[in-house]
């Protein structure tokens, strides 16, 4: 289509009145000022890598720069939010298994040496484990099981090498947990005093104290950031880091700290606070051992899943605000997840609670259980309101199905290698995904062999068809697919999802350019396009 | 007195030898390690690393040796690496001792400082409306957790003056640093004070039924002489061995308070380094706690040949 004169016209006025809204949002905002944070614990690390938690990568993310990030402006991440970052551009192969980024120039690191296409081999080679150096912990090798290799051509530019096509590789290139690392600076120090290209500079970490970062004068982008600093001091108690953020002490809270319950506490102490209530990401699931007899039989664990009465929890414990989902977040919020109609047809999610139970009732029976034959379980969570709660509730509904249910809270410190013992029956686990997207959440917690596949599901037909949608191009067939998958690992009881967390983040109202992304907590911490108006 | 005192000096190393072993067995004895912990943040445990981890840290020596390492370190000044921040413990715990240090010592001036002489009055008029009121004070002391008491002065302090005193910056004078420990050692210390009160109460009413008492006040002396020197002075000395005790067991309840108000002590420290199994960190911060607590009670002892000159410790 060849350009009238009238588009023409209509294309010059949006450009100069795109330029002018610019120019006018860049005349507010204003350079300096520290932001203070509190946050809820010393990160366990500085090592994004090596951590899957957000209290390491929402203070550390402004550290580093990733090859490609989600828009920080955009609250849904999907793969229309995905901007240059040390790459300036990108192209795939004919054949979609060689990604080759070209790499910004002149950029440095924190401690002056150049950024080269070296960095970003030896970054993923620690990722696959090839590099000479060894990452402590990799929990996201998983993600890159269809990474062949990495290699420089020349200084500037990068070619991944896949296995097979994958379109949505660069989507899990994009997040926050996957930053750059310098090739110079070896894992240890990474986790201790962490250098990257970002906007922010580490300074110090006191254990049970504060973090501080501070700005990189020599930030390759021009302009920013536009603070001079971020500080967050860690407060363990929640009461008092609330009251202290009512109180003005700080500028925000920390990533999705405020429950829905509390948030009500918050408006009314401080009305004119700003606080965005959204979904996590982070769903609360149940993790059912499949190797312990009798959970070998599926039969029980659709009977299980049968009498989850989701609305119950939702109601309860989120005050209806929580959100009724598969393993995949739903729109708005999402981008994969199946949608109320959908998700209603996938056996247990029939909002007849009373017909679900029945039919679950009758399976019971059918295995030889009932009213005086009841199977005793020990229902293993860990020792913390947001885990023990739901659990509770869940031992509840289990009684519905001739199951009895006890509570074995599990210290903290020892879950995880319980749950890799395979030491429990039947648990309730809450999972965060770092980017919204069905590679991330299928090859992470379902696939055969992934690390935090705590139920140990592993199915090969389920494997080709995660195969399949990974290899589609973003569209309807494959979010029909992923539906379809979505479906079946909820009826497979693979790790039934009960509901998706939602959370609130508050900040002053002189805190501007911050943007809370919706469908994951871990990618928008960039901050470099924060700005305090004081 | 010095073949009591090396006696007791004596007495004072075997129990921390004692001590040290107590405390490196439990902390080996309870489920997981800080391997499990580091791999908590990452959702998951990769057994071959765990190991590898565990080798680095030299957890996959038999206890003995660990203890024998452990000791041979501490006689040298060396106290290791803190398992979680990978920093010297010295370094972790020696910038905390200060502040837990001046917190204690304030919560147990404000535990003198009004529990002493409230419980004086208390006993002096006794069963008059002054003496009820003090007696109710002092029991919602000894009834009131000090978490909640905390929790309450934040809240009001928010509320009313709409700031909170908790610690987020270094106070930079001393100004700053009396205000910030102000309320927590208030919080601490008046569970002590009402203890404290309490039982000087009962110390006084027992000495001023005493014969030396009475023939005191019929030989006219001043009412103030006779509670505040006569009776106070050999009533006090029960109440020395509770202010011993009492400044030993203070590290308990700092914790809550430290953590409620936020400041970085050493007994916050302390809970959060068992948490993460920070052996190095744990070890050497019990001990260091163990070593006060005895001292303390050493002093408490010579306190009383102090206070009271009948008692004499034979040679």
């Amino acid at each position: 289509m060849k350009p009238t004169f009238s588009t023409l016209v209509a294309g010059a006025t949006l450009v100069l009145l795109g330029t002018g809204l610019a120019a006018g949002v860049a005349e507010a905002q204003k350079q300096g000022g520290v932001l203070k944070f509190y946050h809820r614990g010393t990160p366990p690390s500085g090592s994004i890598h090596e951590e899957a938690t957000n209290s390491t990568v929402s203070p550390y993310m402004g550290v580093f720069n990733n090859l490609v990030m989600y828009d920080q402006s955009v609250a849904t991440n999907s793969a229309d939010t995905i901007v240059p970052d040390l790459a300036t551009e990108w192209s795939w192969n004919d054949a979609g298994t060689e990604l080759t980024f070209k790499l910004r120039e002149g950029v440095t690191f924190h401690d002056g040496k150049p950024f080269t296409a070296k960095d970003v081999v030896c970054t993923w080679n620690l990722v696959l484990g090839t590099a000479k150096a060894r990452l402590r912990k990799n929990p996201r090798k998983s993600w890159y099981k269809n990474l062949e290799s990495v290699s420089a051509n020349g200084d500037h530019e990068v070619t991944f090498t896949l296995k097979r096509r994958q379109p949505a590789f660069l989507s899990l290139l994009a997040g926050g947990y996957s930053p750059v690392y310098p090739c110079h600076v070896p894992p240890k120090k990474m986790r201790t005093h962490p250098i990257g290209t970002g906007p922010f500079k580490f300074v110090e970490l006191k254990q049970n104290e504060h973090v501080k970062f501070t700005r990189n004068e020599n930030y390759w982008k021009e302009g920013r950031p536009y603070l001079d600093g971020h500080e967050w001091t860690i407060i363990k108690s929640r009461s008092t880091r609330v009251l202290a953020f009512v109180a003005g002490k700080f500028d925000m809270t920390f990533n999705s700290d405020v429950t829905v319950p509390l948030l009500k506490d918050v408006k009314e102490q401080a009305p004119h606070v700003v606080c965005h209530k959204g979904p996590t990401n982070v769903s609360t699931n149940l993790i059912v051992n499949q190797d312990s007899p009798p959970f070998d039989n599926a039969d029980i664990r659709k009977a299980m899943v049968l009498t989850i009465d989701r609305d119950a929890f939702i109601q309860i414990l989120g005050h209806g605000e929580t959100i009724k989902s598969g393993s995949l977040l739903p729109p708005p919020s999402g981008v994969w997840g199946m949608p109320p109609d959908v998700l209603n047809k996938v056996a247990g999610y029939n909002p007849d609670v009373a017909a679900n139970r029945e039919e679950a009732r009758k399976i019971m029976e059918g295995l030889g259980y009932g009213p005086d034959n009841r199977l005793q379980v020990k229902v293993a969570t860990r020792n913390i309101a947001i885990y023990r709660d739901p659990a509770v509730i869940l031992i509840d509904h289990l009684k519905e199905i001739y199951v009895d249910g006890e509570l074995e809270t599990v210290e903290t410190s020892n879950w995880h290698a319980k749950v890799a013992r395979k030491d429990y029956q039947v648990g309730l686990n809450l999972t965060g995904i770092g980017v919204d997207d069905p590679d991330a959440m299928f090859y992470e917690n379902y696939a055969c062999g992934s690390q935090r596949n705590y139920t140990g599901y592993c199915k090969q037909e389920m494997m080709d068809l995660f195969e399949k949608q990974s290899m589609m191009d973003n569209g309807p067939e494959r979010l029909e697919l992923v539906w379809e998958i979505d479906k079946r690992l909820q009826e497979d009881a693979a790790r039934p999802i009960i509901f998706n967390n939602v959370a609130a983040t508050c900040w002053q109202p002189d805190v501007k350019g911050f943007t809370m992304m919706t469908n994951s907590v871990y990618n928008g911490w960039r901050l470099e396009d924060v700005w305090l108006d004081r | 007195m010095s073949t009591y005192l090396i006696r007791r000096f004596l007495l004072m190393i075997l129990t921390l030898v004692g001590m040290s072993i107590v405390i490196f067995v439990l902390l080996r004895l309870v489920p997981g390690n800080i391997a499990d912990i580091m791999f908590d943040s990452a959702g998951f445990v990769d057994p071959a690393e765990k190991a590898i981890i565990e080798a680095e840290l030299g957890l996959d020596q038999p206890i003995p040796v660990q203890y024998y390492d452990w000791i041979a370190g501490l006689l040298v000044g060396d106290l290791g690496f803190s398992y979680v921040s990978e920093m010297p413990a010295i370094d972790e715990i020696g910038p905390r001792i200060p502040i837990t240090a001046k917190l204690a010592a304030l919560s147990l001036f404000f535990s003198v400082l009004f529990g002493l002489p409230l419980g004086v009055i208390s006993a002096v008029r006794q069963n008059t409306a002054l003496d009820y009121v003090l007696r109710v004070v002092s029991l919602s002391g000894l009834s009131l957790p000090s978490f909640w008491l905390a929790l309450l002065i934040l809240m009001a302090c928010v509320a009313w003056f709409g700031a909170i005193p908790i610690y987020t910056d270094t106070p930079e004078s001393l100004w700053d640093e009396l205000a910030l420990y102000l309320l927590p050692s208030a919080a601490v210390g008046f569970r002590a004070s009402a203890l404290i009160m309490r039982l000087t109460r009962s110390s006084m009413l027992e000495v001023l039924r005493q014969d030396y008492i009475r023939t005191a006040k019929a030989k006219g002396a001043p009412d103030n002489s006779v509670n505040y020197v006569h009776a106070l002075k050999n009533a006090v000395l029960p109440v020395t061995t509770i202010i011993g005790i009492e400044a030993a067991f203070l590290i308990g309840g700092l914790i809550i308070t430290e953590t409620v108000f936020n400041i970085p002590g050493v007994a916050h420290f302390l809970v959060e380094a068992i948490l993460m199994r920070d052996y190095p960190i744990v070890q050497n911060l019990v001990m260091f706690i163990a070593i006060i607590v005895v001292v303390i009670n050493f002093i408490t002892d010579l306190a009383y040949a102090a206070l009271d000159p009948r008692i004499k410790y034979a040679d």
